[in-house]
């Protein structure tokens, strides 16, 4: 190739040069710099979101052809599907109501306080409290089965009988009315996660004289200082952290199923959405119903992604 | 007044430092938790009253974890060699497909690049397990069901790291580009000697991340694969960790499969955590 060039611009200089500067063209192009990315997103993300609203109006079980059905699904869905309705609808609110802002209010107060000390220790206190967001499910299993495990091998029963709380054993993970409450706090203690990183880069980066000049200006106390000067001055990782919190918190599954030991847990305790979509769409192979619940939960981080635009938003 | 990002201890911080300090030792005790159970004997594990700290430690369950799935027919470092495989693989077409993406949309100039970048930010919005079920039908179509691509296409579309990337892209300076184009560099110099090394905090970020996703995907395991010998280590430790549940061992395995799994996150975030402050400095939605 390389010795070949030079002697075909000799003899025709003209049209050589031509497409030589053709290919220089072609491989310059932005398009060529995009291009993987534009198809890998295609293909993964705005395809399969195509085809997931068009599955739901068919009814489609894997083996025949998906038979259009109209909007049979969705009108089950939202009339005739008590365990979706009465569990999984309520407990995905409840869960994403309290999951997603406490975490997030958290996030920021506990980002606040380590602006706050010296270097060397945030450091330390970063780590640990990021560290459980990307401990996973196995550890989540292991270690909080154990805690709250209803058996002799119970750590939280013993203490607490120990300390004369209880009078017997409570069987945490069986309870219909701790379930739930037990994967809120789990919840929160991992959700220090990337949101929650932005949002302490983002204060350990406001411009200082900003306080200085708030000060002179006539601002008293701290509460001021945080809603007038830090807030507006990290919208931006105030933002991301909201956008990462509502992801995070509607993207959790199987939770339920992990603690309590079975698929689905006891009366539906702690089924959300997503576990219900797993459920129709990978245990019954009812891809089409399957396909309406997930759209409905798209919808719904949506609007919950709007309304923290609207918050956060320039 | 309060000062931030200070520069030396004051006896101001002191009620933050307590604090933070509680906060930070009941966080880090399931961890310590783990890591003590790991190294029980049977003894400890199932002696009463539970005991929080191991008293004699030994390396009996790590010897159970090898054993057991070199009696299941494959050994453990089938599950660690795929695993190390698909996630390296992972890693690096990550970081070049999502660097020279943020590059185009940053620097570049093309019709339909403001609405390319509207839809990437609307899609930071996505929840994958939304689209599982016609992920699940697109990569049996692409013919790569049941390979190793199966783990790795999958997660190389990241939003996320892409938004990263461009934040950081769009705040180099077009000047540097300019220079560059003027020694007579096409794009790709201009990408590759200029661009990467100014963001080398954001790509980090961004292999961290993605290496925290490719290591504890068990989902394309089970989803993608038929062949137990191509699936990766998070979906093996989180079926041995389900099928041991009930046995006397079942406690001390999932201590060490835990850990296995979670260690080589921290180790990899402690490492390059100033990095990753750094890059997270600069997430921005524009």
């Amino acid at each position: 190739m390389e010795s070949s060039t030079p002697i075909n611009r000799k003899l025709k200089p003209g049209l050589s040069g031509k497409t030589e500067s053709r290919f220089k063209r072609v491989a310059d192009s932005p398009y060529l710099f995009i291009m993987p990315y534009a198809i890998l997103f295609l293909l993964l993300i705005v395809l399969p979101v195509v085809i997931a609203a068009a599955m739901s109006f068919t009814y489609f079980n894997t083996v025949e052809f998906p038979r259009f059905v109209g909007f049979r699904n969705y009108i089950d869905l939202f009339t005739g599907d008590t365990v979706f309705l009465q569990n999984a609808v309520p407990n995905t609110l409840l869960y994403g109501i309290i999951v997603g802002p406490f975490g997030y209010m958290l996030a920021f107060m506990l980002a606040w306080m380590l602006s706050q000390v010296t270097h060397r220790m945030r450091t330390l206190y970063t780590v640990i409290i990021y560290s459980p967001s990307i401990t996973g499910p196995v550890m989540m299993a292991v270690v909080w089965k154990v805690l709250f495990s209803g058996d002799q091998a119970g750590y939280l029963n013993y203490w607490l009988l120990k300390l004369n709380i209880v009078q017997e054993p409570v069987q945490w993970l069986q309870s219909p009315e701790l379930l739930m409450p037990i994967m809120i706090f789990i919840a929160l203690w991992g959700s220090m996660g990337v949101g929650f990183l932005a949002m302490l880069a983002g204060l350990l980066n406001i411009d200082r004289t900003m306080y200085e000049a708030a000060y002179i200006d006539g601002i008293r106390n701290r509460w001021q200082e945080i809603f007038y000067i830090t807030i507006p001055s990290m919208k931006p990782q105030m933002l991301f952290g909201a956008v990462m919190a509502i992801i995070g918190t509607f993207n959790a599954a199987g939770m339920a199923a992990t603690l309590s030991g079975g698929t689905p847990p006891p009366q539906y305790v702690g089924w959300l959405i997503v576990d219900h979509a797993n459920d129709f769409g990978f245990v019954r192979y009812e891809m089409g119903y399957a396909s309406a619940v997930t759209v409905a939960l798209l919808c719904i981080v949506i609007l919950f992604n709007k309304v923290s635009y609207k918050l956060f938003g320039e | 007044m309060v000062k931030f990002n200070p520069d030396k201890l004051h006896k101001d911080q002191l009620g933050f430092h307590i604090f933070l300090l509680v906060l930070s030792i009941f966080m880090v005790l399931p961890i310590v938790f783990i890591i003590n159970n790991s190294f029980k004997p049977f003894t400890e594990l199932f002696a009463y009253p539970p005991r929080f700290f191991v008293s004699q430690p030994t390396f009996e369950n790590f010897r159970l974890l090898l054993h057991f799935s070199a009696e299941s027919g494959l050994p453990l470092s089938r599950y660690v060699f795929n695993s190390v495989l698909t996630t390296t693989i992972v890693i690096l077409s990550t970081l070049a497909i999502s660097s020279m993406a943020a590059f185009g949309l940053s620097k570049l100039h093309f019709k339909g690049k403001e609405t390319f970048n509207k839809i990437n930010t609307l899609a930071l919005m996505f929840v994958p397990v939304a689209v599982a079920i016609p992920r699940f039908l697109i990569i049996e179509k692409m013919g790569v069901f049941n390979t190793y691509f199966a783990h790795i296409i999958p997660m190389l579309a990241m939003p996320i790291g892409i938004f990263l990337l461009k934040q950081f892209m769009d705040q180099v300076p077009d000047d540097l580009i300019e220079a560059s184009k003027m020694d007579g560099g096409g794009n790709w110099r201009v990408y590759w000697s200029v661009m990467l090394p100014m963001v080398k905090p954001a790509l980090v970020t961004v292999a961290i991340l993605t290496f925290q996703a490719s290591w504890g995907n068990a989902e394309s395991s089970a989803n993608f694969m038929n062949d137990e010998s191509l699936r990766t280590l998070p979906f093996y430790l989180n079926t041995l960790v389900a099928q041991s549940g009930n046995i006397v061992a079942g406690a001390g395995l999932s201590a060490v499969a835990g850990l296995v799994m979670f260690l080589p996150n921290l180790i990899l975030f402690i490492i390059l955590q100033n990095k990753v402050m750094d890059s997270m400095a600069h997430t921005g939605i524009k």
